[in-house]
């Protein structure tokens, strides 16, 4: 490769944070003018790299050159000085202040003190006309639909004189001739020399806009593809095909004739389209599928968390009306939320009074509180799931993420619930913590309780789960019994297009 | 090291420090106010705070939902105004009066609790506008006239003996105080309503997805608080006599005040009905005992401002302090 060529070069970048290693190898070559595609799972560390290449965190170790010199970007602000400017899935822009405002933010023209609003109307009409947008400039930013804001951060972008520009999921938001549109820019952009970097898990996409592919796997580089001769196959296999370090399950425990005790018919939401699954006595079901694929958002639709335009649920036959978290309770449904810190867990309180939340009525005798009867019981039950502790009177704020995720299960144990739904069971905890919320979910399954685990692991998708039903925007794009799952399969039905191969 | 800590937290602890300094400036004032120790002025002081009293207990189960009242003065008075009126202008028994004001207070609690759980509004916004509300409610009812309820000496003087003062000078009011805490006590740490109180104050979204019905409870807490209100209305009418159309918009923040210098966090999450009594008295004892050393009134309210201020920075400070741990 001709090192000239390259705008970008990052080698052996490392980058690691309070003991957990987000990237071990990670290395990037941009060519000046192409738009370079990044793939990988999520938590491959993509986001780790392009922030650090634009300035938002430092590396451990690794160079970085850009241009020809070598750079250590200290914040943002010299990113951008160099010309490296990233715009994020959720777009930064000041909703209440016009287009021009927004692109000149912090930087406006000024005539002695005054601020030269003409000049920078004047400077934004021509970045929006370089990127062939009609739009005038004093519009308020809050009235243009997201595809339109996009453009908006573009032109911010340009109007920095960049060279190079990350876009981290950029059609995330978009409708399919909104995306058409973005690549008509994205195309303009290259004609005038700029390179892209572009986030994506959609693959289709990747090869209508990419000239090459970058893949990641678990925070390293692992290859880069010239997207004309590459095929999807291929790329899929490079991005799960890591050594089998772990044990996947062999086959499902569950009896074929084994009761249904949670089943869910045609959910529908703004996020969802047309869900049905059925979970049976002592299973678990695995949920795959990318960030943003819809799989928190069922889980919350089951279990009454938000609105939802139509939808079944069957809790063991029979159909309950779930429109609010205490009816889906009143059935015997909990759920463990993916962010224990905002949806799980009142971090100023107790661990007694964690548990005792859902679960009042056992420690009052008409309306008065039994403080007694609560720490015996709250104890006890947080013994079972082995939380580590000094006493039930330890705030939960002070306990480790292995803990804190005990707390929540004890308290949906307390309740009595036969389905529970873990979400992202083992985020944010450490090695040793992860295999006992294994035992842990493997005990419960064993007292016939049923689960439904949303993972973004694959090891934990193939280990835990009887069944693995994948999503991917929305939609429920294929089931895989255990027996017969590859990590490709799962993979493969994670970035199917839905609406051109729903065979 | 361990025990070091645990001492720093007591020590560190807010209920402590209000309590420490209760006693200190009740000692200071002993011996340097004129007149501060004595029968008379410590029967006033104690009078000053019976509505005080009664606010602050509503307001600390509001703010440990996260929320805030700014109407409780202002309903309050619209209470105890409109019990007035019931009683001097449409002839109604006394008893009956104040049965109006706490039915009156009760409904601003109830739709507090409906433009907060309800409607979601944020509850400055909403209460700010039922104060307006009760205000205006106010005029409008009693024509704009200074409602006097009777003298301890007339027969429908009952309910100040009742409430207030013995006739032979016992102040009687200090027995409901007295209860009414034992009461706001044991709901906030011996029935579900505290708890969920604490629980949507320290993270209203988790304690809904625990199935917790949120909405219901915060409005009960509003509810509750229209109570505590409507007591305070009674107790300021059985210790004043006369009510002003318009009053009472003002006597909340001391209420908030009393709640946050008695270790109630602003943000939310805890409480704890023993600080705020503390925290009244401790306002009540500035109040009266800088008088007794000769400071006048307009400095009496800046070194209230003080102690406000210095108890929501040792808040801050505090909840900076256990973040970072």
């Amino acid at each position: 490769m001709i090192k000239e060529s390259l705008i970008v070069s990052m080698q052996n970048i490392k980058k690691s944070f309070g003991g957990v290693h987000a990237l071990t190898d990670g290395k990037l070559e941009l060519r000046e003018g192409e738009v370079l595609g990044l793939i990988g799972e999520n938590g491959a560390g993509k986001s780790t790299l392009m922030k650090i290449l634009s300035g938002v965190f430092g590396a451990d170790s690794g160079v970085i050159e850009v241009g020809q010199s070598v750079v250590d970007y200290k914040d943002p602000s010299m990113a951008l000085e160099d010309g490296i400017c990233m715009i994020y899935q959720e777009l930064n822009l000041v909703q209440k202040l016009s287009i021009a405002d927004n692109i000149f933010i912090g930087r406006e023209a000024q005539k002695g003190v005054v601020l030269d609003r003409k000049k920078d109307i004047e400077n934004s009409k021509q970045i929006l006309e370089q990127l062939d947008l009609d739009i005038n400039p004093n519009t308020i930013v809050e009235k243009l639909p997201v595809a339109k804001q996009q453009m908006i951060e573009i032109a911010k972008g340009i109007s920095y004189n960049s060279k190079v520009l990350i876009m981290d999921e950029p059609t995330a938001a978009l409708a399919v001739s909104e995306i058409e549109e973005l690549f008509r820019i994205i195309r303009k952009l290259k004609e005038q020399g700029i390179s892209i970097i572009y986030i994506s898990h959609r693959l289709e996409e990747l090869f209508t806009i990419t000239d090459r592919i970058t893949v990641m796997r678990d925070g390293a580089y692992i290859k880069t593809f010239e997207t004309c001769n590459c095929h999807m196959d291929e790329l899929i296999h490079s991005m799960v095909g890591r050594e089998v370090s772990w044990e996947k399950k062999e086959k499902s425990n569950v009896a074929v004739d084994a009761e249904t005790v949670l089943e869910v018919e045609d959910m529908e939401s703004p996020d969802i389209h047309g869900a049905s699954f059925k979970l049976r006595r002592g299973e678990i079901i695995g949920f795959g599928g990318l960030m943003g694929a819809g799989r928190t958002e069922l889980a919350r639709l089951i279990f009454g968390a938000d609105w939802r335009r139509k939808g079944k649920v069957y809790v063991k036959g029979k159909e309950v009306t779930i429109r609010t978290p205490n009816d889906a309770v009143m059935n015997g449904i909990g759920y463990i939320s993916e962010d224990r810190k905002d949806f799980g867990l009142s971090l100023d309180l107790s661990i007694a009074d964690n548990i005792a939340l859902p679960n009042w009525e056992l420690f009052t005798k008409g309306g008065v509180v039994n403080h007694k009867h609560q720490y015996e019981k709250t104890a006890e039950i947080a013994e079972l799931v082995s939380v580590k502790m000094p006493s039930v009177k330890q705030l939960v704020r002070n306990l480790s993420g292995g803990n804190q995720q005990k707390v929540v299960i004890a308290k949906w144990l307390l309740k009595n619930c036969d389905i529970l739904i873990f979400d992202e069971p083992t985020r944010g905890i450490d090695v040793g913590a992860k295999s006992e919320i294994y035992d842990l979910m493997r005990e419960l399954i064993k007292i016939g309780k049923s689960i439904i685990m949303i993972s973004s692991e694959m090891p934990e998708l193939l280990g835990m789960s009887d069944r693995i039903i994948v999503m991917r925007e929305g939609y429920i794009t294929g089931e895989l019994g255990i027996e017969d799952t590859t990590q490709e399969k799962i993979m493969e039905l994670a970035v199917k297009n839905v609406k051109a191969g729903s065979n | 090291m361990k025990k070091n800590n645990a001492f720093k937290r007591i020590f560190l602890s807010q209920r402590v420090i209000a309590l420490s300094t209760l006693f200190i400036l009740f000692v200071l004032f002993s011996i340097f106010g004129k007149n501060f120790l004595t029968t008379n002025s410590m029967i006033s002081l104690l009078e000053s705070t019976y509505y005080i009293i009664c606010l602050a207990f509503g307001m600390t189960f509001i703010i440990s939902t996260g929320g805030i009242d700014l109407s409780m003065g202002s309903v309050a008075m619209c209470g105890a105004l409109i019990g007035g009126v019931a009683y001097s202008v449409w002839g109604m028994p006394i008893g009956m009066s104040l049965v109006i004001t706490i039915v009156v207070c009760v409904c601003f609690g109830i739709l507090n609790g409906v433009l907060v759980s309800i409607f979601k509004i944020p509850p400055f916004v909403a209460t700010m506008g039922s104060s307006y509300i009760a205000q205006g409610l106010g005029y409008i009812v009693s024509k704009v006239q200074t409602m006097r309820y009777p003298v301890i000496t007339s027969p429908d003087g009952w309910f100040k003996r009742v409430f207030y003062k013995t006739l032979n000078g016992f102040p009687i009011g200090v027995v409901y105080m007295i209860l009414l805490f034992a009461i706001a006590y044991f709901i906030f740490r011996y029935t579900k309503i505290g708890k969920y109180a604490c629980a949507i104050g320290s993270n209203s979204e988790a304690t809904r997805l625990s199935g917790v019905k949120t909405r219901k409870w915060t409005m009960l807490v509003y509810t509750i608080a229209g109570v505590f209100a409507g007591m305070g209305g009674i107790f300021y009418s059985a210790t004043y006599t006369s009510v002003l159309p318009g009053s009472g918009s003002g006597m909340e923040m001391n209420a908030i005040a009393a709640v946050v210098i008695g270790g109630t966090s602003l943000s939310g999450g805890s409480g704890t009905m023993v600080g705020t009594i503390i925290g009244v008295f401790i306002m009540a004892v500035l109040r009266n005992g800088l008088q007794t050393i000769g400071i006048q009134q307009q400095w009496q309210v800046m070194f209230t401002g003080l102690a406000v201020l210095l108890a929501v920075m040792l808040d801050t400070y505090r909840g900076i302090k256990e973040k970072h741990s």
